[in-house]
């Protein structure tokens, strides 16, 4: 189902933490709001379920207007980040608590609860008590209870939180998987880049309340609105680097490269140039002279820091088995069609 | 279990420090069965005639212990009733309600949990009697309530701030009205502070002397301790094995709620933990 967030303001008090705010995800899309804490991700995801009322603005889930109605009537599914499993249930009981509140029948409850438990693989799980599940199997049970009863949208805060490292790379498909296959309609809520990119169809990156940019993935790592996504999206992440132009070059603190054919002309005498860690190193040939100060060694690929003489850091990241090492005096090259420029102000030129 | 101290000097300490406490009892215990020689700590012959309050009928002027009996478990059993159900909706309020002059609510609890109530009892006892309330078993049930739900209050609140407010908003969520929120999902994660409350305030009930003696001071209401003093104020004819019979009486339901329900009452101290 669709839905439309239009001139959505939250205030706190004296403080307004969202300002008309527009968001609008289409029917069984997954989008991901993504953002530092405190840029408003989690309000937006309470105000769409119902647990903060809107100060201004409107909701709507296809044709229905859900602004004013209590979080009962907005038929939602939350995942919440602590998963707020009913403790003293059994984990049947647990998913249709929902479908018990509906006063649905007994046999049509037992029947909903096996088709969900094994849509998310637990049908072995039910008769046990949460506190003898595994943080990932409780997982799967929230997801489970906020399925169970068909909502037009999931919603989900945070869910790989509390995981740890192997289970959140399981999970994050998992999630993936049980969202395509029931085709429901899905906002994820995170702080980390590489759930938003690899799970959503598209991410909205938010900042002090704003949505920065709203993109696919990989059209936003190619193409940051501004220095802020450019920095946010990609890991190990980009590097920014003073540069002058001079001529038909940017003059870097300890070398120079060409300017692209798709900047020429158009870039200001003073700028920010964005390198990510793939675009720089020597297969991009020289001319980029500093000294390795940082290994990372991360099995496939090696993480490179190197410094300029004026200090400023590139990192490059490199296939393993190279033989640079730290302390070596190195001089590679920048590919010039993948630089971002920024003006000063960190709008993207 | 192997501790990283050794156990037998703390059960020394422990035996020596509880060791008076333990002869008081013993010898009460000994005492309302025997009769000793005059002089002589050691008792000399068997008896049950100082338990013969059980089955006789009463003296003149004294009320049958098993009225009296009825009046303390009916005031206990109703305090505690009282304070348990007020205490877990006032105390829900507190711990997640957002409403006007809450921080002056929580104050004032704590202030009237700290105070010493005995000096309310010249006002409680006017304002009883306005209402013609003075000299009745309800009294003096309402004015123990009253007395009590700071303390139980303050109580389940601590329990409730424990349970993460996810598990409400998940049932909201899930379709569930706020009262069965409370009453499905957030009483049961109380429920060892509902028990302990419940068994404390009875336990506080049960043991009460002072409001029943200024405030009910009649025969129909009177309960086992006011009883008991009653007996040992009574000079014409002293009977101290009778009065420590009636006294042991009165406190076999409270060793026996003890030895059962002791895991629990400990809760109210362990703030809510399970320990």
């Amino acid at each position: 189902m669709r839905i439309e967030l239009k001139n959505f303001t939250k205030t706190f008090g004296e403080l307004t933490v969202i300002d008309r705010l527009n968001l609008t995800v289409e029917s069984g899309e997954m989008i991901a709001l993504l953002g530092p804490s405190g840029c408003g991700k989690s309000t937006t995801l309470f105000t769409i379920c119902g647990i903060h009322r809107m100060n201004g603005g409107s909701l709507h889930f296809g044709d229905r207007d859900v602004s004013d109605l209590p979080s009962q009537k907005r038929n939602v599914g939350v995942v919440f980040q602590n998963y707020a499993l009913y403790p003293h249930m059994s984990i049947r009981d647990n998913i249709a608590f929902p479908l018990k509140v509906q006063k649905e029948d007994a046999a049509t409850i037992a029947r909903k609860v096996d088709e969900i438990a094994e849509l998310v693989h637990i049908p072995e799980l039910l008769e046990r008590k949460p506190a003898q599940l595994s943080g990932g199997q409780q997982q799967r049970v929230a997801l489970a209870r906020a399925l169970v009863r068909k909502p037009d949208v999931l919603l989900l805060d945070e869910p790989l939180a509390n995981l740890d490292a192997k289970l959140r790379l399981e999970m994050r498909s998992e999630i993936r998987r049980i969202q395509l296959e029931t085709g429901i309609t899905a906002i994820l809520v995170t702080h980390d880049q590489i759930e938003a990119m690899s799970m959503c169809d598209r991410i909205a990156l938010m900042k002090g309340g704003k949505i920065v940019q709203l993109d696919k993935p990989d059209e936003m790592y190619a193409n940051p609105a501004d220095q802020f996504v450019a920095g946010f999206l990609g890991n190990p992440p980009i590097s920014f680097v003073d540069a002058s132009v001079v001529g038909d070059t940017f003059v870097l603190g300890a070398g120079e490269i060409a300017v692209s054919a798709n900047l020429m002309g158009r870039v200001p005498s003073q700028l920010q140039l964005g390198v990510r860690p793939e675009y720089f190193g020597p297969q991009f040939g020289s001319g980029v002279a500093g000294k390795i100060t940082f290994v990372e060694t991360q099995g496939r690929e090696n993480l490179y820091d190197v410094t300029l003489q004026n200090g400023t850091v590139i990192r490059s990241i490199q296939p393993s088995g190279q033989s640079f090492a730290l302390g070596d005096q190195v001089s590679w090259g920048i590919d010039t069609d993948n630089v971002l420029a920024f003006s000063a102000n960190g709008d993207r030129i | 279990m192997k501790s990283n101290f050794k156990s037998w000097p703390v059960i020394v300490v422990l035996t020596l420090v509880s060791l008076p406490l333990l002869i008081m009892f013993t010898f009460q215990l000994v005492d309302t069965f025997t009769n000793p020689i005059p002089g002589s700590i050691w008792p000399e012959s068997f008896t049950v005639e100082h338990w013969r309050f059980l089955w006789e009928e009463p003296e003149l002027g004294r009320s049958s212990i098993w009225v009296v009996t009825w009046n303390t478990f009916v005031f206990a059993a109703t305090t505690a009733v009282a304070v348990t159900t007020i205490s877990l909706t006032a105390a829900y309020a507190l711990s997640r309600l957002n409403f006007p002059a809450r921080r002056f609510f929580l104050g004032g609890l704590i202030i009237l949990h700290a105070f010493p109530t005995i000096t309310l009892i010249i006002a409680i006892f006017l304002i009883l009697q306005f209402l013609g309330l003075y000299n009745s078993l309800i009294g003096v049930i309402l004015v123990k309530s009253a007395l009590e739900l700071p303390f139980g209050i303050w109580i389940m609140k601590g329990f409730y701030d424990t349970v993460p407010w996810e598990i409400e908003m998940a049932g909201v969520q899930d379709g569930a009205s706020r009262f069965t929120v409370w009453w499905k999902l957030v009483l049961p994660q109380v429920q060892p502070g509902l028990s302990a409350l419940l068994i404390f305030s009875f336990l506080s009930g049960w043991s009460e002397f002072v409001l029943p003696l200024v405030l009910a001071p009649g025969n129909e209401a009177q309960v086992l301790s006011t009883y008991l003093s009653a007996l040992i104020l009574d000079d014409t004819k002293p009977d101290f094995n009778l009065f420590k019979s009636v006294g042991m009486f009165y406190a076999i339901p409270v060793i026996a709620i003890y030895l059962i329900f002791q895991k629990k009452l400990m809760n109210i101290y362990g703030g809510g933990s399970k320990g």
